[in-house]
């Protein structure tokens, strides 16, 4: 069993996710997490801003409930389930960040450069996340949907509209990536 | 008990995405460098199992555990909002290295730089939804 404290590797991590979706269509739900944005949207009173966000937000109480499990399930991933959480990306990866000033690659799970609690009092770093968490929760809900429901739920239906998406998310990530990384760090 | 099961479900999810580093901003930037094969091979297994599973669901009328049926709804044909909303998410995608079910994963683990991420797309599911009516679709 000492393959759990290791990280998953593609073969044991893909088949979990397909398992997940299929248990979400078993108990008559759907795997897609974007969708719980615009729940919290609506719970916080949207609906009277645009309509939106008029619907019965107690119908997808189920998504929240999930979304807490995913919470609860990183800390027991991190804190139980882990020797090691630093990422072992290619040394070719390793090389570019640091080219790039992130120097903690290789060597923790996400960049201290950003994700340090340090980033609270620097401007660029958080105003690079607010930026980022902006695009994915408006691009999200504009394709009407994210990774798990369009490149797994909607790809798995063989949905044209979900294949465009997917087309779309590695369009605009291989942009950010490789033209406008270098312009950022 | 529907509640517990979505929470157990919830669980699972969330501990394979810190598990199969799929959660790491490291693995979405090496993925677009191509210097992995790990994230496609993620994605590339479980869309493969996906399609098995959904075909399987729609062939055989595999009924839900409460005995409904299990309905795919299909998405609205249109191309720009896919492409237009994708390139967008995709930028934030990249940017942020999370995408909205790691996010929360994340905050599990203990990252709270990671809720300014959540803050934000939440604000911005606010923004389409205010400007949804002048948008392209």
């Amino acid at each position: 069993m000492n393959w759990i404290f290791e990280p998953w590797p593609w073969y044991i991590s893909g088949p979990m996710i397909a398992f997940i979706m299929l248990l979400l269509l078993l108990v008559g739900k759907r795997f897609g997490m974007s969708s719980n944005l615009r729940t919290i949207c609506t719970m916080c009173g949207a609906g009277k801003k645009a309509d939106f966000f008029k619907f019965d937000w107690k119908s997808q109480r189920w998504g929240l409930v999930v979304i807490i499990g995913a919470a609860i399930g990183g800390y027991i991933g991190a804190n139980f389930l882990s020797n090691d959480i630093a990422v072992a990306i290619n040394p070719t990866t390793i090389e570019n960040l640091n080219a790039l000033g992130f120097e903690s690659a290789g060597k923790a799970y996400l960049p201290t450069e950003l994700f340090d609690n340090s980033v609270f009092s620097d401007f660029k770093g958080l105003l690079l996340l607010i930026i980022g968490g902006l695009f994915v929760g408006f691009g999200a809900r504009y394709a009407g949907g994210c990774t798990s429901g369009h490149a797994i739920s909607g790809l798995s239906n063989l949905q044209l509209p979900s294949l465009i998406a997917v087309i779309g998310f590695f369009a605009g990530g291989l942009l950010m990536i490789h033209v406008l990384f270098p312009l950022i760090f | 008990m529907r509640t517990l099961i979505y929470l157990l479900i919830g669980i699972l999810f969330g501990i394979t995405m810190f598990k199969s580093e799929a959660a790491s901003w490291f693995r979405i930037y090496e993925m677009f460098q191509f210097q992995s094969f790990h994230m496609y091979g993620i994605i590339g297994s479980a869309l493969g199992l996906g399609i098995i599973i959904t075909q399987a669901i729609k062939r055989f009328n595999i009924k839900s555990i409460y005995g409904e049926k299990i309905e795919f709804q299909p998405k609205d044909k249109a191309f720009k909002r896919y492409m237009f909303g994708g390139i967008l998410f995709g930028l934030g995608w990249a940017l942020a290295g999370a995408c909205p079910g790691p996010m929360y994963t994340l905050i599990g683990v203990g990252y709270l730089p990671v809720l300014v991420v959540l803050i934000a797309a939440i604000f911005g599911t606010f923004l389409y939804g205010l400007l949804k009516d002048k948008l392209p679709h």
